[in-house]
Order: C-alpha cells, then structure tokens, then sequence
C-alpha cells in the first residue's frame, strides 16, 4: 500500500531539503569571486588540457555491459532470497545452475583478458 | 508450499548442446584456443542432441512435458533434428574460414552452439515467455555472429543493421504477447486457445496483439515487408554464419510460429490466415524477382531466401495438420539444399572477399568438377526440379494449401517457381556451359586443377601472393557439401521415409 | 489522495519524457530520462507491482540510464546540432507527430470504449517479492534459468566485440 511508503517520502523530503540548504547557504553567506582558475573544472590540482568528452576505450563498453549483465543477476537473487526458505534444497539447486552457466561466462571473461587494461 | 517435479528429459537435447558450449568456454578459456578440439565437441555434441531428440521422438505414449513450459512431441523433436543438420554443417563450414578472420574460435562455437539451445527451445516452447527468452537468445547469439569478422566493416555493418532492426521486431513481439495475454489472461498456448474457445471479449486487443506477433515473427523468418535487412546481413556475415542462419533461424522461428497459430489461436484463423497469405505473396514475389537482378551470389541467395521464407508461409496459411508437416518437410529439405548453396559458396570465397561474383563459377566444371556437380544439384532443388528435395518440400506445401482452398495462392507460388528457375539455372549453365572469365585461370592454378573435391588438401598456408588465390578446398568443407549434396538426394528420391513419421508428428500441435 | 498524486506524478512522468525529447543536450536527455524511470517506479509501487517498482529503480534508473550516459561520454557529449534541426527532419516530425496523435486517439477510444478492457483473470498472487518469488522459482523456473543463458550469450558478445580486430 502507498500509506507503507511514507517513511521513504518523509526520507526523500529531507534529503531534498538537505541538499538545498547545503547549496543555498554557501551561496547566501560566502563571498563569490569568479576568478579563471575558479571556473575551470576540479580535477585534483591537475589542469585539465582537453575537453573531457572524448573517445574512450572500449574497455569501458565492456565493463558497463558486464555491470549490467551482473546486476540483472542480482535482481534474480533478490526474490530468491526472500523465498529460500520454502523452496529449501529445490531452491538453492535452481540458484546453482543458474549462477554456474553464469560463472562460466565470467571464468571466459576473465580468461580472455577483458577485464584487463 | 509444494515443490514441483521436473521432467528434465523432454529437455534432453538442449541440455547437451548448452552443457557442450559450456565445456567449450572453458577448455577455450583456459587452456587457448585449439581448434579442432573445439570444433570436435561442437560436432559430437550437436549429433548427440540430434540422436536424443530421435530416441526422444520414438518414446510411445503422450509427449513428454515440463511443467506447462516446455513439451518434448514429434513436431518439437523433428524441428530439433532440421536444426542439427544446419548447425552441424555450420560447423563443418566454419572450421576451416573462421580461424581465418578470427582469433576467437572458441566463441564462435560457443555462441553457435548457445543459438541451437534458444532455437530448439524455441520449438519445444509452450509458453509466450519461453518463446520469447528463446527468440532473444538464439537472436543475440545470431547478432554477434554476423559481425564476427572484426576486420571486415561491412561484417560489422550486417552485425548493427540485424541487431536494431531486430531489437525492433522483438519489441513488436513482446508487445503483440502482452496484447494477447491482456485479452486472454494467460501466457500459456493451450490456456490461451481455451480462452479463446468461447469467443474473445476484447476482440481489438487480441487481433492488435496477433498483428505485432505476425510482425515479429515476420521479420525473424524474413517475410516481405520485414525482410529489409537480409539483403545487407546474409552477404554481410562470414558465410558459415549465413549458412548457419539462413536455414536453422527459419526452421526455428517457423517452429513457434505454426506452434502458436494453431495450437493458441486456431478460433482467430480466418483472419490471421488472409493476412498471412497476403504476406506469403508478396514476399515470394518480390524475393524472386529481386534475386533474377543480383550479381553476387550471397546475395543472390538471400532474396532467394526471403521468397523461400513465402513458400513455407504457403503452409502456414493452409493451417491443416497437412500444411504444418509440409512446412516441416520443407524446411529440412531447405536445411541441406540452402546450407549446401552456401557452403559452395564458402568454397569458392577468397580471403578478404565480401561477396562472390556470377562470373567465378565460369567453367567451374572443368576446375572443380564435384563441386560444380553439388552446386547443380542444390540449384536444382532450390528451383523445384522432381528427383530432389525441394520439389517434393514444394509439392507437400502447395498439396495442402490447394486442399484447404487456397488456389489461388499455388498458382503464384508456381509462376514464382517458374520465375526462379530462371536465376538457379543460370548459375548451373555459367559452370557448365560458359568460358572462364579472364581472372579463371589464376584461380584454377592456385585451387590445383583438376583435383577431386575430397581428396583436396587440408587447409595449407596461404600462398605468398595468395590474397586473391581462393584456398585450397577444406577436408570439412568437402565433408559438409558432400552431407548436403546427399541429404538433398535422399530426400529427394526417397520422400516416403519422412512423411509418415512427420503426419504422426505434427498431430500433436492441434 | 491516491488520485492526486498519481496525477502529481503523471505530470512529472510526461515532464521527463517531454525532456527527454526537446533537451539538445544528450546528456541532458539522459538525466530527463532518469526522472521518467524515476516516476514510473512510484507508479509501479502504487498499482501493487513493488518488486517491479525495485527492478525499475535499480535496474533502468540505475544500471540503464548509468549505461547511457557511459556511452554518451565515449561517442562524444555534444549531438552534431545540425543533424538534429536540419530542415529534411521535419517532415519525418509531422509524421511522427500524427502518427502519435492517431495513436493516442486510438488507445483513449479502446479504454472509452471498452474494446480494449483486458481480461481479469486469476493473478497469482500481487506483485510483492514473495509472490513473485513463489511463482518464478516454481512454475516459472524454465524462463529463470533461460534468463541466465541469455545473460551469458551477452556476455560472450561483449567479449567478442570489445576485442581489437586481428591483423591478417
């Protein structure tokens, strides 16, 4: 029921009222003085040299689809948790094979070197 | 709570072919890529699902099911089998030309093999989640496979064009699914005919939902207007891919689609079968006339394949017991006479080649003498022509669409016939009867003149000039356009041996 | 109050999207896209469907939307702004438009009408993770376990398209 989710509202509210108080107040009581080195973006003491939008490794394509894939596991496990009980050995059986054809995958994975740079 | 009991063996073949491609990710992941080893598991195991789904086949009394999922009949059995053929002659294809474009052997296999698992499933499905799962499966297996060849950009184009339009027609199937379970409350085929038995209650719904599925499934089989990305993805993929493909993809999407029209929505025939028999005309038309303009053959081969799409939709419409097992027929007849085309193809390719001009087949047969004599046969079969299968696959779907009365749909189906001879022969009288072109004789010497087709040397270094030299004809090439040319001839001269065993089993889908 | 709120929401829902589409900068579109995926799981969570609400926030407003903006960032931020006004578009924007329209009248009619009311069966259960877990690891367990073969067939894929070509 909606009514059930009242703390999260309650949670969202505060956070929002957080994050303006924390970016108002700076704004309300420190001086602003735009200065050029001010403006550039931070990137730990270092001048940044070129814009940061530029062609990226494929590596990166391959770690986010792998982020992906795990994380569509991970739904998987969460129900299964919930029901592990009532399904007993049926259950953890099931989970096994499906996460065994998975962990093939991420034994080839690793083999081929695709999470290496 | 109660715990199911699972009949795992109505499932038997998939599991050997998953618990293979299994096996070849790790012997490829970890001990490197050896490919005769990987090819070798490829091969048993596909012949081991083919032998299971057989025994399987012969067990006497009700099919076999799992859960309300999955059920193990003759007519999921048999789909099994035309499967086997084009997986395992995309493996004999693929051992000698995809070590050639690629590092990655054992992912090719695997993936191979992943798609047999989604496309048998496909075919055993009795729920829309399975279908579903399994179609996405043997499609993401299929879009990378097309654009395996990494160096090759219109391998990589094939690869994006397959995988969006694709990803499009799944959408429209899982749309015109949730349509369907929205006016019928179940997923499951058997619930849903049961729904449908009394008259639907939301008639909109339920004939939106079969027009999204028709698309969907359309484009999979590649039925005119779906059909846009075969002419750019079959000459675009390696060609064992497109071997593999052509025939195993349809067998397996035509599976679900005869499975789901006439075991979920026999009550919505008179409407589905007028659209369908609309599409299955235009798509034979339109197939045919566009493959008499090309000059390649890959691509000659794929229009060829759309209008070979709009024969077996032939049978569909008829949506008899007749027409379903004629759609089965014609669809193993397709597997050995199609895989054979393309694996002459293969054959004839040289490296770094996109697609094969007409004009390389010139005095073929005086430079390949049993190659030539293959191709001619599959020619032949592909046009309709009696002693070979695929007259008998077209006499079996135009028999049983004249016998539920469509007529009219049989005579264009003939005339296009007519209409295909035209370019299969060609092909037949450029290796017979035509002088070689000027570039022939080059290529006669590198492919070592008048050497028997089995007996060709396995695959040797390339030449050093050897860019343009075609390699010398492959031990499991021969082997795989042998098994083709044979099936084709078999089937051809003794018809008698599949249809009864394929009327029992199509039974089982009604 | 349920009714207020779904149209609150709404309101945000058909925001986000509209930004989606109008924002110029993909970046942009992307955050728009958030705030859609965002709303939807609330609407999920209202129609009872909470593990759907969880699957929408952790998967398409996490991972998903994570995904876009990855692939934003390596095919560069700024959308060649020609491309995207350039005079040829705007036909295919009237159709599209009317396409839309002709839908949406369609779809209202049906649900008017009642020639679109789907069919109230039996649903197993409501949407909680309980029962949805009773039914995917019992009579679903099939579409389960295809799920992860699905899942390794991509991630073969990654590794087969991420590899450099070989030189030959």
């Amino acid at each position: 029921m909606p009514s059930d989710y009242l703390p999260i509202l309650i949670l969202i509210v505060l956070a929002t009222v957080f994050a303006i108080i924390a970016m108002a107040l700076p704004a309300v009581l420190g001086p602003s003085r735009k200065t050029k080195a001010k403006l550039e973006p931070y990137e730990s003491g270092m001048v940044p040299y070129t814009d940061a939008r530029r062609r990226f490794p494929v590596q990166y394509y391959v770690i986010a689809v792998l982020f992906i894939l795990f994380d569509i596991e991970v739904i998987f496990l969460y129900p299964w948790a919930v029901m592990l009980r009532q399904l007993r050995l049926f259950g953890l059986i099931e989970m096994a094979v499906f996460l065994g054809i998975l962990l093939v995958g991420y034994v080839f994975v690793w083999k081929k070197g695709a999470l290496e740079w | 709570m109660t715990l199911p009991t699972l009949d795992l063996v109505v499932l038997l073949p998939q599991l050997i072919v998953l618990t293979a491609a299994l096996l070849v990710l790790v012997v490829d992941g970890l001990s490197g890529a050896r490919s005769w080893l990987l090819a070798g598991i490829s091969l048993v195991a596909l012949l081991a699902a083919g032998a299971a789904a057989i025994w399987l086949s012969l067990q006497p009394g009700e099919p076999r099911r799992l859960q309300a999922m999955a059920v193990a009949d003759g007519f999921a059995l048999l789909f099994d089998v035309v499967i086997v053929v084009a997986a395992v002659l995309g493996v004999l294809l693929a051992y000698q030309s995809i070590p050639r474009i690629s590092q990655q052997v054992g992912s090719y296999y695997a993936l191979l093999l992943l798609a047999v698992v989604g496309m048998m499933t496909m075919g055993a499905a009795l729920d829309l989640i399975v279908v579903f799962l399994a179609l996405e499966i043997l499609s993401l297996a299929l879009y990378i496979l097309a654009g395996f060849n990494r160096s090759e950009p219109r391998s990589a184009e094939a690869s994006l064009k397959y995988f969006l339009l694709g990803a499009f027609a799944s959408a429209f199937f899982l749309y015109g699914a949730a349509l369907v379970y929205g006016a019928t409350a179940s997923l499951n085929l058997e619930a849903i005919a049961a729904a449908l038995a009394g008259g639907s209650r939301s008639p909109a719904m339920l004939y939106l939902g079969i027009a999204l599925l028709i698309v969907g499934f359309g484009f999979k089989v590649a039925l005119v207007p779906f059909h846009m990305w075969t002419p750019d993805v079959y000459p675009g993929a390696p060609t064992p891919v497109t071997a593999f493909m052509s025939a195993a993809t349809k067998a397996a999407a035509f599976a679900a689609f005869l499975r789901l029209f006439l075991t979920a929505l026999p009550t919505a025939q008179p409407t589905w079968s007028w659209a369908l028999a609309v599409l299955a005309a235009v798509t034979m038309t339109l197939g045919n006339v566009a493959a008499l303009r090309q000059r390649e053959l890959k691509r000659m081969l794929a229009y060829s394949s759309i209008a070979h799409a709009g024969y077996a939709a032939v049978g569909l419409v008829a949506g008899t017991a007749q027409g379903a097992g004629a759609v089965l027929f014609y669809l193993l007849a397709y597997a050995f006479m199609n895989v054979g085309a393309f694996g002459v193809v293969a054959a004839l390719e040289r490296a770094g080649e996109y697609d094969v001009a007409r004009g390389r087949l010139a005095g073929l047969s005086e430079r390949q003498p049993a190659l030539a004599a293959a191709m001619a046969i599959f020619m032949f079969s592909l046009t309709g022509i009696p002693p070979f299968a695929g007259f008998f696959g077209k006499l079996y779907v135009f028999g049983a669409a004249v016998a539920a009365g469509w007529g009219w749909l049989v005579v264009i189906g003939v005339i296009n016939s007519v209409i295909s001879a035209y370019y299969y022969l060609q092909v037949t009288v450029e290796m017979y009867f035509a002088a070689p072109a000027a570039e022939a004789p080059a290529a006669a010497a590198a492919g070592k003149k008048g050497r028997a087709v089995a007996k060709a040397a396995a695959p040797s270094p390339a030449p050093e000039e050897g860019k343009a030299a075609p390699a010398p004809l492959s031990r499991a090439t021969a082997a795989a356009v042998l098994a083709a040319a044979l099936g084709t001839v078999l089937i051809g001269v003794l018809p008698a041996l599949l249809t009864g065993w394929i009327a029992q089993a199509v039974q089982g889908i009604f | 109050m349920q009714l207020v709120l779904f149209f609150v929401l709404a309101l945000l829902a058909v925001a986000g999207a509209v930004g989606v589409v109008l924002s110029k900068n993909a970046v942009y579109s992307a955050l728009a896209l958030l705030l859609n995926f965002a709303v939807l799981a609330v609407f999920y969570i209202m129609l009872n469907a909470q593990f759907l609400g969880v699957v929408q926030v952790i998967v398409y407003a996490g991972a998903i939307v994570v995904l876009f903006l990855f692939v934003i960032m390596l095919i560069g931020g700024q959308l060649a702004p020609d491309a995207l006004t350039a005079g040829s578009r705007r036909p295919a924007r009237v159709v599209a438009l009317i396409a839309g329209l002709v839908a949406l009248a369609g779809l209202a009619y049906g649900l008017v009408s009642g020639a679109l009311a789907p069919q109230t069966g039996q649903v197993q259960g409501s949407g909680s993770v309980q029962a949805i877990g009773r039914v995917l690891f019992t009579d679903y367990l099939l579409p389960f376990e295809l799920a992860s073969v699905l899942l390794l067939v991509a991630m073969i894929g990654a590794v087969v398209l991420a590899r450099k070509p070989t030189k030959s």
